[in-house]
């Protein structure tokens, strides 16, 4: 209650209206108390606080924005008073940034997110997601062919702490037991956490690299993608290359999926740079940086998932049939999640924007 | 007179940096790009903002006996320890990539350095400012600002020929805002976003309040068709700032130009008098559509 005194009282006209001997003060001082309401509001707004705000004020915040607009545009035809011309520049300002603000929190924006709008977003860039696909099966093959070609090229592609005692010509035993899972959890939240932590970092490099017409993007997918075909050679040359497509599959489904997805992101605002067609450089870049933003921070959620398969399931379940089943059934749920779930009513659309 | 050009570059700078935005409604607003300054002395704040939590954080753990340092090291660990160390992991992950984030989705569109400089985010059209466009800017800061960090820190100079390419590669991303009138760095550019001042300004007193001294002070069209808007803003500023010696010096100015004597001690009642003379004859001539800008404005 002693708030509304207080409100009331600020609000007041400042002096009698009709005391003022120019037309213009008389303008000012007519409507000066509906910007003194507006700016009340739009200091809660500021300080996120909207239930100090009464309802009807609230309500008539559209109302309230629009009169001040009105009155800037007035006040700029026939006032000379800058003072109250700065003060109204600054106000409708203020008003716009909070009329035009981000409307959804964190949370509605997730909710939106997830019911549809990730998929959406996907499907946008599929032919980004094309590309990539096809320069990461390139670079794997790459990988094999090099080493098999020239052993040497295995120590170029893996960095040697990496490697781990799996590199060519190691026995047989060593390498099946690079692939053995843990009896129990301990220890594995942390492997866990920092995994992702680090995945998701060569996620979003891929992604913000993409600036520069996509070239860095590719790059850096087949370097990652020729050291994984690198590996795999020697796991085949130990006749390990089904245990080894298991023990990755489990969490690579998901890991190499959101890899996939953030180069493709990447590539997508380096090619509408390279070739924005109708729209300005600009525009083509801000429209697809915004597309590509969505899947991204659904690479993020994905390498959470990737990271705990990594850390537990990959670790606590040993057979190759059963890692190669749950990385089966993970891609399966993925691709089938980006094709099937329709695009919410209030996502705006991809290309057409 | 070295301060005095220092004034005209800064206007200049200023002048330089103001865009009109134009809003659904139609309505032209003038919107004042950050300097650069400012946006670095921001990420500035931030960061330091971000260390000294971080440092707290670590200080808190050490003095409840837990010894940071040793995480990760053993690998037999009791399960509190290895919870505070996925927290630990998780926190410096948000800091790196949350912190900015949630600050400029929230209605201020700042981060608490952007806030105290008074500056925050926008989108270039004129339209919403989307939490795809922020979340956008902000996974770009990754190569602007950490990457570049890292980098240094982590001793790029033995790296050799990959390693300067490395750095000419960075500094393309570090110096984008040098490189466009817009000050935007690579993640605005990609967002749709700029970064621009965001001052509040209080209404002040209406001039015309002060007694009615038409009656005292009659001047005739000469007299007032001297000046243009741009004096009557200077002659609104010095009357708000209502100093005795400017009031003086401009009401001799004045009365120089057209032709009056200067009454002695009567200075802002003479000044408050042409001012509301002046601006009701400007005014006027507004509403005819005639404006003049300066004393030089022909009209």
């Amino acid at each position: 209650m002693a708030l509304r005194l207080f409100s009331r009282r600020a609000i007041a006209p400042s002096a009698d209206i009709e005391a003022a001997s120019l037309r213009s003060d008389r303008f000012r001082l007519e409507r000066e108390v509906d910007w003194q309401r507006l700016e009340l509001i739009v200091e809660a707004l500021e300080k996120n606080r909207p239930r100090r705000i009464a309802d009807d004020d609230l309500l008539e915040l559209p109302v309230l924005y629009r009169k001040a607009a009105s009155s800037l545009a007035v006040a700029r035809e026939t006032s000379l008073d800058a003072a109250t011309l700065a003060y109204l520049e600054s106000l409708v300002r203020r008003a716009w940034f909070q009329v035009y603000g981000p409307r959804s929190g964190l949370f509605a924006w997730l909710r939106q997110f997830l019911g549809g709008g990730w998929s959406a977003a996907v499907r946008d860039l599929w032919l980004d997601i094309c590309i990539a696909l096809s320069v990461m099966v390139a670079g794997t093959i790459v990988g094999w062919l090099l080493v098999e070609s020239d052993r040497q090229w295995f120590y170029a592609l893996v960095p040697a702490g990496m490697a781990g005692g799996r590199q060519p010509g190691a026995s047989r035993e060593a390498l099946q037991e690079a692939l053995q899972g843990t009896e129990n959890a301990e220890g594995l939240t942390v492997f866990a956490a920092s995994l992702f932590s680090n995945n998701s970092g060569v996620c979003i490099l891929a992604f913000a690299l993409g600036f520069c017409f996509g070239i860095p993007t590719l790059l850096l997918l087949v370097q990652n993608m020729a050291l994984l075909g690198a590996m795999w050679w020697v796991f085949a040359g130990a006749g390990l290359e089904w245990e080894f497509a298991a023990w990755l599959s489990v969490h690579g489904t998901t890991e190499l999926f959101a890899i996939l997805l953030s180069g493709a992101a990447g590539l997508h605002i380096g090619r509408s740079m390279a070739f924005p067609g109708k729209q300005s450089i600009l525009a083509a870049a801000s429209a697809s940086g915004r597309r590509a933003a969505q899947v991204m921070v659904g690479c993020v959620i994905m390498l959470v998932i990737a990271g705990l398969l990594e850390g537990y399931a990959r670790q606590l379940v040993g057979t190759a049939a059963g890692r190669a089943g749950i990385g089966a059934a993970m891609l399966f749920f993925w691709i089938s999640y980006f094709l099937l779930v329709p695009r919410p009513p209030d996502h705006a659309g991809g290309k057409a924007r | 007179m070295s301060a005095a050009i220092a004034r005209n570059r800064f206007r200049a700078s200023e002048a330089k940096r103001q865009r009109q935005l134009v809003t659904p409604e139609g309505l032209s607003l003038p919107l004042t790009i950050a300097s650069r300054g400012a946006r670095a002395g921001a990420l500035m704040l931030d960061l330091l903002f971000i260390g000294l939590g971080a440092f707290a954080l670590i200080l808190f753990l050490v003095s409840i006996g837990i010894g940071v340092l040793s995480i990760g090291a053993s690998s037999n660990q009791s399960p509190a320890l290895e919870f505070v160390a996925v927290l630990l992991i998780m926190l410096f992950w948000f800091a790196r990539y949350g912190y900015f984030l949630y600050f400029e989705l929230g209605p201020k569109g700042a981060t608490p350095g952007k806030r105290l400089l008074g500056i925050r985010v926008a989108a270039r059209d004129g339209g919403r400012l989307t939490a795809e466009a922020v979340i956008a800017r902000n996974l770009m800061r990754d190569v602007e600002v950490f990457l570049p960090t890292f980098f240094l820190l982590g001793g790029a100079q033995e790296a050799g020929v990959a390693g300067s390419a490395a750095t000419v590669w960075l500094a393309i991303f570090v110096l984008f805002p040098f490189l466009n009138k817009d000050r935007l760095r690579a993640g605005d550019l990609v967002a749709g976003t700029w970064v621009v001042e965001a001052p509040k300004v209080k209404l002040a007193e209406a001039m015309s309040l002060a007694p009615d001294r038409r009656e005292d002070y009659r001047f005739g069209e000469a007299e007032l068709s001297v000046y243009g808007e741009h004096e009557l803003q200077v002659l609104e500023s010095v009357l708000r700032q209502d100093s005795d010696e400017a009031l003086r010096e401009v009401a001799q100015a004045i009365c120089r130009k057209i032709g009056w004597m200067p009454g002695a001690g009567h200075d802002r009642e003479f000044l408050e008098a042409f001012y509301a003379a002046l601006r009701d004859h400007l005014e006027r001539g507004m509403r005819f559509g005639k404006r003049k800008a300066d004393k030089h404005d022909a009209g």
